[in-house]
């Protein structure tokens, strides 16, 4: 029997004895216990250090509101779970457990020393100190207060658990397995809903679970609790989920649910998720979230042994674990005498009851006088004693000044019950101050749901019964289900608590010991004092600035006192000072449960095209165009990503190339009024365009400026192959189909999505006629018969094509269009045909550089939405009878020709071997004064085989008007000069296109 | 998460539906006839209010249609949604027939 564990009672398991380990010691617990209780009857009070001062800390709670107890479990090397909250590990044999945030040990550790520099570190000293001298922000203040910064410590190896994800619809959500929401699953059962209910505890019950001698219906609260789960289960239409935290709130009772699947095993089965997200849609919702005690404010609140009333009943009562032999009640709350009651009938000690109120009488108070139980009134705490546990207090009368120090091992403190309201605050739905509970409760729901029980501030067990049976009868009937039958529940118990206060303790006297407000973030009630002194008065400065209720336990003890302490210091009342907004998850959730299976390969959707196979096998290396791989270049043995693409784009020029061009956009567009709507779309005249002809397309925004460029091919009267570039195919489908739909309904046109419909193999180079001659069968590939900028339809290797004679290199090309399950097999068979020439596979880097050389623009590389046609040298695609197109009249606006805008211009660098960086910055005058005026800037930037030298292309003010001058491009180290060229340095005549 | 009505397709999650802009805004017929101010308010002059709004949506993975629907800024909550021939809603009725 471990020294603190109550021979008789709680709910444990005696017969299943655990082994587990805590910092590295054995210690013996049963099932039913969790990390906290098992500690606690074995003595150990002593489990963290505080985030900022490293000041010993001890369990304050027994459940979710727990600041303190935040250990790190680990089962193997890669499942290592941090912050984690003792009072929610459920014990198993073998648990493994440590604390966190200190070194070299809990019981010595030496950031303890913070505290000695405490005044030097309140809330917020981030922003007004460690800033002289300037260097040693970033060399020394920073790297130290980072590693200082943190609790526990992110495993390091990939998560190797499975989690998995649901969906379900319900009638009725219910949130909370307490009384209140057992109540209201009775009810909406009864009217045959589909109910829902979630406990984020392993076992349902709530208050249930520790409810001393309460009966109901003539029976102890235990065993009614067995027999409701019983017939709870067994309708087919309702669902108990135990260990499943309802999380998030989410727009149109859309309610997200964490559930705990294996982690509480010992020997988790492989074929179970560790955790499963449930995506809940439920018609109506009722929350019986609870309440949860607030600790009280007062000089030396925060030592090991110094908890919260009930968690200390629970504790007893629950699991059979004796928080302590002596205690001191400290209070303004009448629920603190309920558990000194039944803690006195455990074999503890009760020291004194030192209430902070003037004349408190109840039945709890006359039980208390009863049992002999000394009881102080319109008594305050003054300080405490006890570095690694709490020795003792220091009373203090509120009218008199006279002080009494009392010895105890165990503080029990309660200011009240808080109702939680943080899902409903989810939901967006309004507070509303109740001045009698002095707490906020719901007011007016923003979605179909509803609170039951303390957590809308109805406290005791009678009423939560009742008030959850009539709200789940209210929810299934609103959900279109029936009324219940009707249920009534005779209870007798303990009567509700009374009384409770926000804010600090009356300060008697002034004392050096802190008073915590927010124990997991450090933050007292001096900062708070001092955040309004600095002039912070909205809440959510206060908030931000000091930190309170921003740690992982999100305020859940910490965010009443804090507004009561303001309403103290500002005079103000709380409903004034208001209350900042509840965010989910309402407690942590694991990064798995919300990934679920989208990890690794999953993670991301990935594009390959029909030849994408093919290019991985010859060793390509690839590249992400948006959510495609494409084959960047391909390297032979021994080569540099800088010869590979030297050699790909010599070939190209001299013999025959092979490029897969599949990413590219494109879209069918048919109908009587195709060519019209063409007309409209794009700057360039398309009704022009003879079947069989090709046309490079420019799109404008309406805004003026390019959007999107392309070729497009005209089949016949009624129906064009337009392509786009690879990344704005879906943009310019959009913008599509919102002026056919919107703008134009009458026009007869129909948009389909081509893209992975064919497979694109360009062929360019002096050879590419040669190469794929004999494959074609059909068309005549003469020049005369198929001149540039053709298109005809055919056959290649048998398989259906559409031949486009076009080319992105500036020399002899095709683009050949197959069905893309032909893709790669049309690929090898030219593959094949073309060794006869040296044909070389190239990537997308060698094209790039080829175009370069011929001036050809990429947009969204040398265009960045701002640049107009004229800009980019591409006036001449402007149809010039045309009356109207998309974004026409913004070319018209004074802005749009101004002198001074950036052009697209070459640039070569005066040293030619030097290459200039992309996105580098051009000035006129090397030597001014920084900040420099840049007038414009690199786009593209290469080493050019052809032209033995670097080129780049990069818009420049006025820089057509430039051409000859010399530039500077002022990099860290060197200042680089090159001289304006015209954007077109290979061939400008085109020469080799018309081979 | 929020369930918009999309009227081809009936009620679906917002994840499907894309935001397209203000609604009833037609592009002029004949833009050269508009001055240069006059065609800078069509271009980016959008309003902006605190309260319902009549917007453009997309059920871009679904039917792919455009509608109209009107939405409390607010709340963010959907009032109705109507297909675009239909008639712009007289948004102070809806306003002050509105629950919330």
């Amino acid at each position: 029997m471990t020294a603190c564990r109550l021979p008789h009672g709680g709910r444990i398991d005696r017969s299943k004895r655990l082994r587990f380990q805590f910092d590295g010691r054995e210690y013996e617990g049963f099932a039913g216990d969790t990390l906290a209780s098992a500690l606690i009857a074995n003595g150990v009070h002593l489990v963290a250090r505080s985030f900022k001062y490293h000041r010993p800390r001890g369990i304050v709670a027994a459940g979710a509101d727990e600041p303190n107890a935040l250990v790190t479990v680990m089962r193997d090397r890669a499942r290592c779970t941090p912050n984690l909250l003792a009072t929610q590990v459920e014990l198993h044999d073998g648990l493994v457990a440590e604390s966190q945030n200190r070194w070299p040990s809990l019981a010595f550790d030496l950031s303890a020393a913070n505290g000695l520099i405490a005044p030097l570190i309140p809330a917020g000293f981030y922003y007004k100190t460690f800033m002289w001298p300037r260097g040693a922000w970033s060399r020394l203040y920073e790297p130290r207060i980072r590693a200082m910064a943190g609790l526990g410590r992110a495993p390091t190896l990939p998560d190797p658990d499975r989690y998995t994800r649901r969906y379900a619809h319900c009638d009725v959500l219910i949130v909370g397995g307490g009384p209140a929401g057992l109540a209201a699953a009775l009810a909406a059962a009864d009217g045959g809903a589909q109910v829902l209910l979630c406990d984020e505890q392993a076992e349902l019950g709530g208050t249930l679970l520790a409810a001393g001698d309460a009966t109901i219906d003539g029976k102890a609260a235990p065993s009614w609790l067995s027999e409701i789960i019983v017939a709870l289960s067994r309708h087919d239409n309702v669902t108990l989920l135990p260990r499943t935290t309802a999380f998030g709130y989410f727009p149109h009772n859309m309610v997200a649910l964490a559930e705990r699947v294996t982690a509480h095993l010992a020997d988790p089965p492989q074929n179970q998720p560790r955790e499963r997200l449930w995506q809940v849609r439920a018609k109506e919702v009722v929350i019986a979230a609870g309440a949860i005690e607030r600790p009280l404010t007062f000089p030396g609140n925060d030592r090991p042994g110094i908890m919260l009333a009930d968690a200390a009943r629970i504790y007893a009562a629950r699991y059979a674990a004796r928080p302590g032999s002596r205690a001191a009640v400290v209070t303004a709350h009448d629920g603190a005498y309920r558990a000194a009651l039944e803690l006195a009938a455990c074999g503890v000690e009760i020291a004194a009851i030192a209430d902070a109120r003037t004349g408190p009488d109840g039945p709890l108070q006359a039980a208390a006088r009863a049992a002999g139980l000394p009881i102080r009134t319109a008594t305050t705490v003054t300080g405490t004693r006890g570095r690694q546990r709490v020795s003792a207090v220091e009373l203090s009368q509120l009218a008199s000044s006279g002080s009494e120090t009392i010895a105890c091992d165990l503080v029990l403190m309660s200011a009240g019950m808080t109702p939680s309201v943080q899902l409903f605050s989810q939901s967006r739905g309004k507070l509303r101050w109740d001045d009698a509970l002095q707490a906020y409760v719901p007011g007016t729901s923003a979605e179909r749901e509803r609170s039951a029980g303390a957590c809308r501030g109805i406290p005791g067990l009678q009423a939560a019964l009742s008030d959850g049976y009539a709200q789940g009868e209210a929810a299934a009937v609103a959900a279109g289900c029936q009324a219940g039958a009707g249920r009534a529940f005779a209870v007798s118990a303990t009567e509700p608590a009374q009384g409770g206060m926000p804010g600090a303790a009356a300060a008697v006297r002034r004392t050096r010991q802190p008073a915590f407000v927010d124990f997991q973030n450090d933050v007292t009630a001096k900062d708070l004092a001092l955040a309004v002194r600095e002039g912070f008065r909205s809440v959510e400065h206060v908030k931000r600035y000091t930190t309170t209720g921003m740690a992982t336990d999100q305020g859940k003890t910490s965010n009443m006192n804090a507004l009561g302490v303001l309403a103290q210091v500002t005079g103000a009342s709380i409903p004034q000072i208001g209350l900042t907004t509840s965010r989910n998850p309402y407690t942590p959730v694991t990064f798995g449960t919300l990934a679920g299976l989208a990890r690794r390969d999953l993670f991301d959707p990935v594009r390959g095209t029909p030849i994408h196979g093919w290019a991985e096998e010859q060793g390509a290396v690839f590249e992400d165009a948006g959510s495609w791989k494409r084959a960047h270049y391909f390297p032979r043995a021994g080569e540099t990503m800088h010869d590979a693409v030297k050699r790909e784009c010599e070939a190209v020029r001299r013999s025959v190339g092979l490029f897969d061009a599949s990413t590219l956009g494109k879209i069918e567009i048919v109908g009587r009024d195709a060519a019209t709507f063409l007309d409209r779309m794009y700057v360039n005249s398309f009704s022009s365009l003879a079947p069989g002809r090709l046309r490079y397309g420019v799109m404008l925004r309406e805004s003026g400026f390019v959007m999107d460029d392309g070729v497009v091919a005209r089949l016949g009267a009624d129906r064009f192959h337009v392509t786009t570039t690879t990344g704005g195919v879906s943009r310019v489908l959009h913008m599509m189909e919102d002026y056919l739909q919107t703008e134009w309904s009458d026009l007869e046109v129909w948009l389909t999505s081509t893209t992975e419909q064919w497979a694109v193999i360009a062929v360019q180079g002096p050879n590419a006629r040669k190469v794929i001659e004999p494959l074609v069968s059909g068309i005549d590939l003469s020049p005369s018969a198929m001149p540039h900028m053709s298109m005809r339809e055919g056959r290649i290797c048998g398989v259906p094509t559409r031949l486009f004679r076009v080319s992105f290199t500036g020399e002899l090309g095709y683009e050949i269009n197959v069905p893309a399950d032909y893709g790669r097999a049309v690929w090898e068979t030219i593959y094949a045909a073309g060794s006869a020439y040296g044909i070389t596979p190239y990537g997308t880097e060698a094209m790039h550089v080829l175009r370069a050389e011929k001036g050809y623009i990429i947009v969204g590389q040398d265009t960045d939405g701002t640049a107009t046609p004229d800009d980019v040298g591409l006036s001449w695609t402007i149809g010039k009878t045309k009356a109207d197109f998309i974004g026409k009249r913004s070319l018209a606006l004074p802005a749009m020709a101004a002198p001074g805008r950036k052009q697209l211009v070459g640039l070569l660098t005066v040293n030619s071997d030097i290459v200039l960086e992309e996105g580098a910055q051009l000035v006129v005058d090397p030597r001014q004064g920084v900040p420099m005026s840049s007038v414009g800037h690199v786009t593209s930037s290469y080493w050019s085989p052809a032209l033995q030298r670097s080129i780049a292309l990069g818009m420049v003010k006025a820089g057509r008007a430039r051409v000859g001058e010399t530039l500077h491009v002022p990099m860290p180290n060197e200042t680089i000069a090159v001289n304006v060229a015209p954007s077109q340095l290979f061939d400008p005549a085109g020469v080799r296109l018309n081979g | 998460m929020l369930l918009i009505r999309c009227p081809f397709c009936g009620e679906r999650s917002e994840i499907e539906f894309r935001h397209a802009g203000e609604a009833h805004i037609p592009r002029p017929l004949a833009p050269a006839s508009l001055s240069d101010a006059e065609w800078a308010d069509y271009l980016y002059n959008r309003a902006n209010p605190k309260g319902l709004h009549v917007e453009r949506w997309r059920h871009v993975h679904g039917c792919g249609r455009f509608f109209n629907a009107v939405r409390d800024t607010i709340s963010d909550f959907f009032v109705m949604t109507y297909k675009l021939d239909d008639q712009r809603p007289d948004l102070a009725q809806l306003a002050g027939g509105q629950r919330r």
